[in-house]
């Protein structure tokens, strides 16, 4: 698959043409200069397939690549932001078969088979999932970069709230759960908004699971 | 990150072989602790051996009683099992009080008594570390050390174990199965499954190289009020500074074990057998040998509140 489909001559491509042009500047350096090629050996790239968003992806991937990159750089579905890279932040959140993980911290080659579903395939502009028009109706968000993983996690919270999940703020372990603003608060932990659209969330969350904020 | 190959194993001796074999190589779980760390390059594996595929995903009853958990079950789905719940409240208690709703669908079993500690001179490999980098010295021994270990401390080393789940295992005297690549099994009380550091701090469990854990086995249920208390700098999806994982009888007997305080679950239990007494009884006895800093005593008068917090929960 072509790896910058769709994005056409942006930004990004700018920037990444000059980094481009700067590397060839630097190999007109002398002779000696440059370092010797790492012996690290390089392993060939691997064939990577899942479905994302109901659609079928064949990829052929590095194995360092992380499933947040696949879906950012080789399927240019960029609505999966990239914030802390390193699982603390929650804005690469995306659903893999029907759970939510945070995309930055699992490898590509670890979801074949797997179906994806990322902010795009919840909602289109037109046909707005429910928590995406609860988000808009509520102002659930500020600048939204954390936005799309807030939504994929909010989704998630009140399914496993369905399914009987516990969190650390459940009194009755054994009782049923319920859709509480404590709950969805400590359930959205791991996802974070520098806004601070944080109580607007909750009350988006609380129209679409039909209870009080 | 450093370049890697990557296999998928279909059955755990397949899976121990392929580690075993190949030097570099590591088992790749859920990968949310292993990633992080090679994206740093604190972990530098050439070979990764996905166990996704060699089963080991169900919690099943045995014939003792109790659970035998898969070592690939999520966090997530240990937590929430009726039967844990019902009868193993504490192990749940203490999985939902650590990390994010995300990570717990993604961490395992396994995984989660394998995470590496995050003491910050670990994480950060500008700094010496000889868990990290063995010989090159402790940046935290005389650092920013308020968030490392009182007790079962070395002068190599004063890193805590993280986690939260193995503190409720070891109140409920869990044990460890794994697999070698010919095929030997054996079984781990995990009392004895985290090493203190002494003189060899990276190695923090006593696994052998190539060696996979393929489950971790409950005993029968032992009653009980289950609590665990944790107390952090924010409410939610932080580490320990002080955890308390009990489990406390009608007659005000029980067992306790402590996190974030030592390299591995903290528990003594002739220190427990003082637990009808009181908190300060407790805990007087099972950190007499504690060497903290300045930065991080508090630890200690925070063990025992937190307890005292807990002996009061269970009464009520």
């Amino acid at each position: 698959m072509d790896d910058t489909r769709g994005l056409g001559l942006s930004r990004r491509g700018m920037l990444a043409a000059s980094a481009a042009t700067a590397t060839v500047a630097a190999g007109t350096t002398p002779a000696g200069v440059l370092a010797a090629p790492a012996r690290v050996p390089v392993p060939g790239k691997v064939p990577v397939r899942f479905s994302v968003n109901g659609k079928s992806a064949e990829l052929s991937l590095d194995t360092r690549t992380t499933l947040l990159d696949a879906l950012r750089e080789h399927l240019a579905l960029t609505g999966t932001k990239k914030g802390c890279d390193h699982g603390q932040c929650g804005a690469c959140t995306v659903i893999v078969n029907g759970t939510r993980i945070n995309s930055c911290l699992s490898l590509a080659v670890q979801h074949m088979g797997d179906e994806v579903t990322t902010i795009e395939g919840l909602g289109t502009p037109e046909d707005l999932h429910p928590m995406q028009a609860a988000f808009v109706k509520h102002d659930g968000y500020q600048c939204g970069y954390c936005t799309p993983g807030q939504i994929c996690s909010a989704v998630s919270v009140l399914k496993e709230i369905e399914e009987g999940i516990p969190s650390h703020v459940t009194d009755d372990l054994e009782g049923e759960m319920r859709p509480t603003n404590m709950e969805m608060r400590e359930r959205m932990s791991g996802n974070i908004c520098r806004c601070g659209a944080y109580s607007n969330i909750a009350e988006a969350m609380a129209e679409v699971a039909g209870a009080e904020a | 990150m450093r370049a890697f190959t990557y296999q998928r194993a279909t059955s755990p001796r397949e899976a121990a072989a392929a580690v075993a074999g190949k030097r570099g190589a590591m088992f790749l779980g859920g990968g949310t602790n292993l990633l992080d760390l090679m994206k740093l390059e604190i972990e530098v594996p050439t070979h990764l051996v996905d166990v996704q595929d060699i089963g080991l995903d169900a919690i099943e009853e045995t014939d003792e009683g109790g659970l035998r958990i898969g070592a690939l079950v999520s966090n997530t789905a240990l937590a929430a099992d009726a039967r844990v719940r019902r009868d193993y409240a504490v192990l749940s208690r203490a999985i939902v009080a650590g990390a994010s709703g995300q990570l717990r669908n993604k961490a395992t079993t396994a995984g989660n008594l394998l995470q590496r500690t995050r003491c910050p001179y670990f994480y950060d490999p500008n700094m010496p570390c000889n868990k990290r980098k063995p010989g090159t010295g402790c940046a935290a021994i005389e650092g920013y050390s308020r968030q490392l270990a009182v007790i079962g401390t070395s002068d190599k080393c004063i890193a805590t174990y993280p986690g939260d789940m193995a503190v409720a295992l070891r109140v409920l005297d869990a044990e460890v199965e794994t697999i070698k690549a010919d095929g030997a099994t054996r079984s781990i009380p995990i009392a004895d499954f985290h090493r203190l550091p002494g003189d060899a701090p990276e190695r923090d469990n006593v696994l052998e190289p190539g060696e996979l854990i393929t489950g971790v086995v409950l005993p029968g249920p032992i009653g009980g009020t289950h609590v665990y208390r944790k107390v952090r700098d924010r409410r939610s999806y932080a580490f320990a500074l002080v955890s308390v994982a009990a489990v406390i009888q009608d007659d005000g007997t029980g067992r306790v074990a402590f996190g974030g305080v030592a390299p591995k679950p903290w528990r003594d239990e002739a220190a427990e057998a003082a637990l009808p007494q009181g908190a300060k009884a407790v805990v007087s006895r099972a950190f007499a040998k504690a060497r903290p800093s300045e930065h991080n005593k508090f630890k200690i008068t925070l063990a025992e509140r937190t307890l005292a917090a807990v002996i009061a929960k269970a009464r009520s």
